[in-house]
Order: C-alpha cells, then structure tokens, then sequence
C-alpha cells in the first residue's frame, strides 16, 4: 500500500457496504487492476455484504462522501483442520490516498469484527510477487502462518 | 538460513540508526551495543553510505545517521549490497545440476529462494522497527515486576 500520491483524506468513516456501495467498488478496483469485473463485484457482495448474520464482512472506507477503500472478509471454520478464524482476502485503497492509514483503518476494523466473532486469529494469503500488497500486510504485524500453500498443473 | 557477517552488522546499523533518523551515531557506539568488530562495521558503513542509506558526518561528535526511507527500504535492498540472495550463477555451471537428480534439486532450491526473496523484499525497516518495539515489550511484560518489600527496602 505505499502510492507518491499526496491526498489526505478528510475524516474517515468505516462501515459496512451496501447495495449502493458496488459501482464504486468496481470502479476503484477497475483503476487498480485494469479490469472490470462488474458481476463478480456484484456476487461477492450478495455473498458477504448482504447476509449479515453470517460472519462474513464488506466494508467501506468512505471519506467526504466518496470510496476510499475496502477489505473483505468472513470467518472460517476448521478449513485444513484449524479452528475458526478471520480470512482476509480483498483490500483495496484508492492510489491517491494511500500511506495515508486508510488501509491500516480498514484492517484493524475487520480485526475487530473478527474478534466480536470469537476468532483469535487472522490469515490471508498472497502472491509472492505482489509486493506491495505483502508489504502492506506484514507492516500490519502479519507474519508467515503454519501452513505451505501447494500446486500442480493438471494438463 | 545464515546472513553473511557483514550483512547481519549493516542490518543492525540500519535498525540501530532508523530507530532514531535525528540521532547520530559512531560505528564504535553501535559495535559495543552489538559485541561486534568495530572495524569490521566501519567497512560495511562505508559501503552502506555509498548506497545512500546512511550518511557520515565528520569531526568530534560525528558519526552515522539513518538517510533513507524506513517505509521504502526493505530487507532485500540491504542484504543485497553485500551478498547475493539467489544461487551465485557459476554454480548453474556445474555440471552436476544438469543430471535428472541436479535439475530436481534446483526446483526445490529455488522454491527456497522464491520464499526467501518474497520475505525479505516484503518487510520494511519500518515494519522490523514496530517488530522489534513489540517483541521487546513482550519480554519487558514477561519480566518479574519487583516486589513492593523488594524495592521499597
């Protein structure tokens, strides 16, 4: 999460996404990866922004009316034979406002609901060549969990 | 895995000096905190000046200072002034490495390294300096606090 760009963002609100929230959702992440990707958005919203008795969160970072951020999340329940705890698997901050602890906010906010939830800990997983998103994650205090993530082709 | 001597006293200068960018120190002030060569750390401080990470100043109460951006800098950046992270290249001209046996042993290498490299390359300075201010109130909370007989004598 590190950008040169300068905009300070004026008081920060972190709430939980609604209906309204995806174009803005698809936009931000169409200026980050260069791809639209209008009907994943769209489920992913249904899945974790609309049910909310699961524990499953979206939230939004918004700051004078407009998207500054998001981060997804849910709690997940002895995958790999762990007890339940937090995934992350999206965040996102707008490059103008970034360095700015926009990310920082988003992330202690779903460590929060996470921990309403019971969980005591919190896992993501990342490509090793996405340093930026790595570097955001480990200066958050993340560090290499106990699992090794595999592979293999099947053609 | 193990640093090369020289790229374990250039991370040790970087964090002492990043700790505090305004403060300067002497190579002999961070070789007593470390119990390392002073004479051995003033090369590498020289090496990492040319780099631009610290600067020297000259003079009675000269010494180093941090220059660089703790947010920016990465592990990786340092330990690749003074060794090279990945299979030095003549060692892919050994001929063993091309057998069926040398080429699988490489595979498995290199995932090492990809790891390795991916984890040096993602931790900031910045990120090792809340690391160690966290590690080291972990050990001052584990530290049997004195008893109030103890220290009100």
């Amino acid at each position: 999460m590190t950008s040169s760009a300068t905009r300070e963002p004026a008081a920060l609100h972190i709430r939980p996404a609604v209906r309204r929230d995806i174009p803005a959702v698809i936009a931000l992440d169409e200026e980050i990866t260069g791809i639209a990707k209008n009907n994943y958005w769209r489920e992913t919203f249904e899945r974790y922004g609309a049910r909310r008795r699961l524990p499953r969160f979206f939230l939004v970072a918004e700051s004078a009316g407009r998207m500054e951020g998001f981060i997804i999340g849910e709690v997940r329940a002895w995958e790999f034979g762990e007890p339940p705890c937090g995934w992350i698997f999206a965040v996102q901050v707008r490059p103008g406002t970034r360095l700015k602890g926009v990310g920082t906010q988003l992330f202690n906010a779903l460590c929060d609901a996470f921990r309403r939830a019971g969980v005591q800990k919190v896992r993501t997983m990342m490509l090793r060549s996405n340093h930026l998103v790595l570097s955001f994650f480990r200066s958050q205090g993340m560090m290499a969990g106990p699992f090794i993530e595999f592979e293999t082709s099947l053609d | 895995m193990r640093l090369q001597k020289a790229t374990s006293f250039a991370l040790y200068a970087v964090l002492e000096l990043a700790a505090d960018p305004s403060r300067q120190l002497s190579g002999t002030d961070i070789a007593d905190k470390y119990g390392i060569s002073a004479h051995h750390l003033a090369k590498v401080l020289r090496d990492l000046g040319r780099a631009g990470i610290v600067d020297s100043v000259r003079g009675v109460g000269g010494g180093y200072r941090f220059v660089g951006n703790a947010k920016r800098l990465t592990l990786l950046d340092v330990i690749q002034i003074f060794e090279p992270i990945t299979p030095e290249k003549a060692a892919y001209h050994d001929p063993a490495l091309a057998t069926p046996a040398g080429r699988a042993l490489r595979i498995v290498l290199s995932e090492i390294d990809d790891h390795a490299i991916a984890t040096f390359r993602s931790i900031t300075i910045s990120t090792m300096l809340k690391l160690m201010a966290r590690h080291s109130s972990e050990i001052s909370a584990s530290q049997p606090r004195p008893s109030y007989e103890a220290t009100s004598g």
